[in-house]
């Protein structure tokens, strides 16, 4: 056998609040042989970092390693001593941080960072290093790999320093990487360029691998076997065809079946919404700045009463700016907002109490957005009374009422936000803008800061409270599927301007506005070979001269494979309907689109859908 | 806005409850105990701030004589059981003087400190909450302010305008309220942008409420501390210039000024200058050790 | 240096200028509130009230208040801050006597007390929760809650009254040999370096064990970086901006503290000289003497800034 990781019975603890060690991993066993990939999956507090940190015989502050052995080739990690340790972290186990940006020295050039533990460990003089550093940058599919080296982290992007740090990994040819979550901090169409090259150097080089991950999707394309962990056990360790195909444990099954984006069922609640054109909210050549910079641009958006609208996009997309503009958060430089036929003011300050009450608010992080100061019910009554005049008795009684609502036991009430768990605090959340008994709710990644499993009980919860009360909502997302499974209708953000609006079904098949396609085909499905097939953002981008007007181009010129060179760089998009009934921002016909992208799409849609 | 990529960092706010992220639905709800845990230290300092406090109120009461009466015909007189502190340039008994100058001391220095504090948080709340040119001016002045350091300012103000008790405690409150005006302001500010903050913005409150009711109960921690650090700061300005002669003034005694006109004792090692700068002495250090087992003030020396 | 670095420093220069000029504001019209005292002091109880007019005319004291104070501002830019109300003298040439006295006392005060304190606050954030971080700790909370001048006092009893070895008053400053200087500065130099070091020791200990908890501090102890690397290589760099700013706050505190020890020691600086000034209410020479400590204060800040700009890879090319 090439065994070159043994874990036997690794017990780790945790210092809690009052000082007693509690235990947050207990007795893990798993082996790994040498060329393998595995992958620690799990959701928050599952242990999964923690076990894969003890592999370098390293504890975050607070914790301890308290007990079972930890085997690389031929020593027992957990036996060394702190300068033994010194001698093996960098050199036979290599560690790749969750955020690069973080995980590197901002006041170091990234070649020194890069071949630090080369020469830390003495295996390859400075010349050597940089030459090998060169050569990774290279295989990685870095810019400019010859120069990249001498910049510094702030002076290059989040992606390319995932992968830079995946070099200074490899640089001593470590027997062992550890990948900690390495994309999750990622947007997807980055993250699908970052696995590529990943994959790339580790099936290239042979590198025996630990992918720490929650995403299931993602684990697929990288990983041989996969051990599933919950609390700090281990559920299951299986190859990774036989955890997709035939999951064993009922934990593992739960964990797929709430990544499955849940299909719509069907027209059912679509109904009420659509019978007539009653629209609440109508938003009209929106624009807003900071300072000079656009941060949207000429978007229009109307929802429908009872209707819920998704938006998405990448960071930066100015989605986020949108629902602050709504709310009166982020004043507008032009257009209007309708509520009802009636303008809404571009600020707080010129918004009549009935219009506050009318749209409420759900910020992403539950953590920040209730005071901590507050009993919970302090934070629902505040609305009841300022909205609605309630007090008393009469409060208390519609608190527990709104507590039931959100499928929360009414005795939390007197308990503050610090004692609740973050799905908790976001069914608070929710029920604190319900107690306004508003018109509109803008949800801004209301799930994202959550588990899998707790996010979509909680995208289960609107879906149930939207047909109950009849409530509209904006809901806001980086994660497509998410809004495929909540949404009638989709708008596509892009660098602050809307490049798709259409229907939940135009949605489901070509032709897309080419972001919305490679967005798409940017999420990771849940099965291996998706990463090698899947047609996005592979090979290069149609070579395109200088824009000659800047100012009004597409703005998704520089990443758009299939640009037009003579049309994309000289003038400004159309926006047009297409087939399947979207309303798109570009150069090209629906007849284009769908012959570029069909037929790598169509084939993968079954498969999702069927 | 991806999952993990927001760093809830704020002071406030960031419920650790990575350890358990279930769905709220049928969990059972978590309680966690908040103990007020002290360290030893914290207990000392906790002990000795309640003995001068008590002190500060009740201490002219426990004098053992008159504390202006020669009584003794040793001058700088050693400890005795008639005098347990000894006795001063003058004959006087120092133990009753230093129980007479408690009320000086820490009363003085007390009423400065809570002037100043309060000074400052309701500029710093102005400030944060108008924002804008409101806040530039404020901040600006109390930069300048900032500029002139304490003991120089000190001087200015009694040169200026004498030194009875009064303008002592007004001076010192002037003095310390720009480090308070700073450190509430970056509290504050910091506050303000909190999401519980925009939700009372987009709820359509009023100015007051979230003044009043949204921010100030989350800036409490930081002030308190700041509180301690800044009394520690303003004892020991009113005894140096007491000490200068600049301070209080005879009949009247604070401890500094004790220090003061024993110092001619120091050459013999005499106790009446050594016992009112030990009691000095003990009373900062109590309050420090208080404030150190509390934590983070480390963080807050950092704002001055 | 970038255009931004220029901007920023740019920036700094000017909120300097403006802060100095609204001190001067403060301290002009703090001492002009209560005006005439002095001249009629000065010239006692018996004087006329012709007298007292001429001289206040001869001091400008006649003039409107904004007047008064462009006159005191325009003379403090050009090197003339007036003149001494108590013994006639030009009070720039009383400050110029006292000032390198005091100069001496504060650079070698930043000689000993910086290094010391540079070094005792990387090494107890290096090993923090060790015997050397909680003693240090305990030691530094003692200097800081201590009055100077209960030190001041009790390194005279120990080192001038009990041992002999220094001298207690500080009369002459003409050093002449390297042991006459150690016996002239010891004392005071003791004195300022106790709180200082104490309060700059915490101040840098906070700056380095606040980088010691980056997410890159972890990634180098992963690639197999001894601590000493660690803290001396990646942790420091990143602290020099809050470790300028703790060293420069704590100097400031220096201009206070020399107050005191000035005083003590019957020291011939600057200190003395305002302390003297207050007892016979010199205002031309406390105004003088305040806005000298402002600037000496806002110069340290404006370095610390600068540091801190400077070592800030962001703002590099």
């Amino acid at each position: 056998m090439n065994e070159i990781v043994r874990v036997s019975g690794l017990r780790v603890a945790a210092r809690n609040e009052e000082g007693i060690d509690v235990p947050i991993v207990h007795g893990a066993d798993f082996s790994l042989n040498k060329g393998e990939v595995l992958a620690l999956i799990g959701e928050s507090g599952s242990g999964k970092s923690t076990i894969a940190l003890s592999l370098m015989g390293y504890a975050r502050s607070g914790c301890r390693i308290v007990g079972g052995s930890v085997r690389v080739g031929d020593v027992d990690v957990l036996k060394l001593s702190n300068a033994e340790l010194a001698k093996l972290r960098g050199r036979t186990v290599a560690y790749i941080a969750q955020s690069a940006a973080a995980a590197f020295n901002p006041s170091k050039s990234i070649m020194d960072q890069v071949i630090e533990s080369a020469l830390i460990h003495g295996v390859l003089s400075r010349k050597q290093a940089q030459a090998k550093a060169v050569e990774l940058f290279r295989e990685l599919a870095l810019p400019e790999p010859e120069r990249i080296g001498a910049r510094y982290p702030h002076q290059v992007s989040g992606g390319q320093l995932q992968r830079l740090m995946a070099a200074m990994a490899l640089i001593t040819d470590p027997a062992l990487v550890i990948l900690d979550e390495p994309t999750t901090a990622l947007d997807v169409t980055t993250q699908i360029e970052v696995l590529r090259a990943f994959k790339k150097v580790v099936r290239e080089r042979g590198t025996t691998a630990i992918y720490v991950s929650h995403d299931l999707a993602v684990v697929a394309q990288m990983a041989d076997r996969i051990v599933v962990l919950r609390d700090g056990q281990i559920q299951e360790n299986n190859p990774t065809e036989q955890i997709l195909a035939a999951p064993e444990h009922p934990y593992t099954r739960s964990l797929l079946a709430a990544i499955r984006p849940a299909a719509r069922q069907g027209a059912g609640d679509q109904e009420a919404a659509s019978a007539e054109e009653d629209v609440l909210l109508d938003i009209h050549g929106l624009e807003i700045c900071y300072g000079t910079k656009k941060v949207l641009q000429d978007v229009d958006l109307k929802i429908r009463r009872g209707a819920a609208v998704g938006v998405i996009g990448e960071s930066g997309s100015g989605k986020t700016t949108l629902a602050q503009a709504i709310a009166g958060l982020a004043p507008t430089t032009a257009g209007h907002i309708l509520l009802d036929g009636q303008p809404l003011s571009r600020t707080l300050a010129g918004r009549t109490r009935e219009q506050f009450r009318r749209v409420q608010f759900v910020f992403q992080n539950a953590d920040t957005a209730l005071n901590p100061r507050h009993s919970i019910e302090q934070i629902l009554g505040r609305p009841l009374r300022f909205y609605h005049g309630m007090k008393g008795a009469q409060q208390q009684r519609r608190v527990a009422e709104l507590l039931e609502l959100v499928q929360l036991p009414a005795s939390i009430a007197q308990r503050r936000p610090g004692e609740l768990s973050g799905g908790q605090k976001q069914r608070v959340n929710l029920a604190r803008a319900l107690a306004a008994e508003p018109d509109l709710i803008l949800c801004d990644e209301v799930t994202s800061a959550l588990d899998t499993v707790v996010g979509a009980a909680i995208l289960e919860l609107l879906r149930d409270l939207r047909r109950e009360l009849g409530v509209s909502y904006l809901f806001i997302s980086h994660d497509i599927s998410t809004v495929r499974a909540l949404c009638d209708d989709i708008v596509v953000m892009y660098s602050g301007h809307k490049v798709e609006a259409g229907d939940q079904q135009a949605f489901v098949q070509a032709p897309f506005h080419p972001y919305t396609n490679l967005l798409t085909n940017s999420v990771p499905e849940l099965r291996q070979g998706w990463l090698e097939n899947c047609g996005a953002a592979k090979g290069g981008l149609p070579p395109i001269g200088e824009p000659t007007s800047s100012a009004h181009l597409c703005p998704f010129l520089d990443r758009c494979p299939v640009r037009i060179e003579g049309v994309c760089n000289r003038s400004a998009p159309p926006r047009h309907n297409i087939a399947g009934g979207s309303e798109i921002l570009c150069h090209h016909t629906g007849a284009e689109l769908l012959k570029a992208q069909d037929c790598v799409n169509s084939m993968k849609l079954v498969g999702t859908y069927a | 806005m991806k999952p993990n990529s927001i760093s809830p960092k704020a002071s406030i706010g960031s419920g650790k409850d990575n350890a358990l992220k279930q769905d709220g639905a049928n969990e059972p709800v978590r309680t966690r105990r908040r103990r007020l845990s002290l360290s030893v230290g914290g207990v000392i300092g906790l002990l000795i701030v309640t003995f001068w406090a008590l002190m500060a109120v009740a201490g002219p009461l426990f004098a053992p004589h008159d504390a202006n009466a020669m009584i003794s015909d040793g001058y700088f007189g050693p400890l005795s059981l008639e005098f347990p502190l000894g006795t001063d340039y003058l004959g006087r008994d120092i133990l009753s003087r230093l129980l007479h100058g408690a009320p000086f001391t820490i009363g003085v220095a007390l009423a400065a400190t809570a002037l100043a504090c309060t000074a400052g948080v309701v500029l710093a709340l102005v400030a944060a909450a108008s924002g804008g040119w409101v806040d530039a001016l404020i901040s600006r002045t109390q930069d300048a302010l900032i500029a002139i350091p304490n003991k120089i300012f000190a001087l200015l103000m009694v040169a200026s305008f004498g030194s009875s008790v009064p303008l002592l405690l007004l001076m010192a409150a002037f003095a310390y309220m720009p480090g308070s005006f700073r450190i509430a302001r970056a509290v504050a500010v910091n506050v303000m942008t909190m999401d519980f903050v925009q939700v009372a913005r987009t709820r359509g409150e009023a100015m007051p409420y979230i003044i009043f009711i949204e921010v100030l109960p989350n800036m409490l921690r930081p002030v308190m501390t700041d509180f301690g650090l800044r009394f520690v700061y303003v004892v020991l300005l009113l005894s140096a210039m007491s000490f200068l002669g600049l301070g209080v003034q005879p009949p009247d005694a604070d401890w500094g000024s004790l220090v003061r006109e024993n110092i001619e004792g120091l050459w013999a090692g005499a106790p009446a200058v050594l016992a009112p700068a030990v009691a000095i002495a003990t009373l900062t250090m109590g309050v420090n050790l208080l404030i150190d087992s509390f934590g983070g003030r480390s963080k807050r020396e950092m704002e001055k | 240096m970038n255009s931004t670095i220029a901007r920023l420093v740019g920036g700094r220069l000017a909120v300097g200028v403006l802060t100095l000029l609204i001190v001067s504001l403060v301290v002009f019209f703090l001492t002009s509130l209560l005006p005439g005292d002095a001249v009629q002091e000065q010239l006692g109880q018996e004087a006329t009230a012709e007298a007292v007019a001429a001289l206040r005319a001869q001091l400008g004291l006649d003039l409107p208040v904004h007047l008064r104070y462009f006159n005191w501002l325009g003379g403090l830019i050009t090197g003339n801050p007036g003149i001494s109300l108590v013994n006639g003298m030009p009070v720039d040439d009383m400050i110029a006597s006292r000032l390198p006295n005091t100069l001496k006392l504060a650079a070698v005060t930043t000689l000993v007390s910086v290094p010391l304190a540079l070094t005792i606050g990387i090494l107890s954030a290096m090993y923090r929760g060790s015997i050397f971080d909680r003693y240090s700790n305990m030691l530094a909370v003692f200097a800081v809650s201590v009055p100077e001048f209960l030190i001041a006092t009790i390194a005279v009893l120990i080192f001038a009254v009990k041992l002999g070895w220094l001298s207690a008053l500080s009369r002459s400053v003409e050093v002449e040999s390297f042991g006459e200087l150690v016996r002239i500065y010891a004392l005071p130099v003791l004195t300022l370096c106790c709180v200082l070091t104490a309060q700059m020791a915490r101040m840098t200990r906070a700056a380095v064990v606040d980088q010691l908890s980056a997410s890159y501090v972890e990634m180098a102890i992963l690639k197999g970086a001894r601590p000493i690397r660690v803290v001396l290589r990646h942790a420091l760099p990143n602290a020099i901006g809050p470790i300028a700013n703790a060293v420069a706050l704590s100097l400031s505190y220096l201009l206070g503290g020399v107050v005191i020890v000035e005083s003590i020691f019957n020291y011939p600086g600057v200190a003395t000289l305002m302390v003297n000034g207050v007892v016979t209410r010199d205002m031309p020479l406390i105004q003088a003497c305040v806005m000298l400590f402002s600037l000496g204060f806002l110069m340290l800040v404006l370095l610390a800034d600068l540091c801190a700009i400077l070592s800030n890879p962001r703002l590099r090319k």
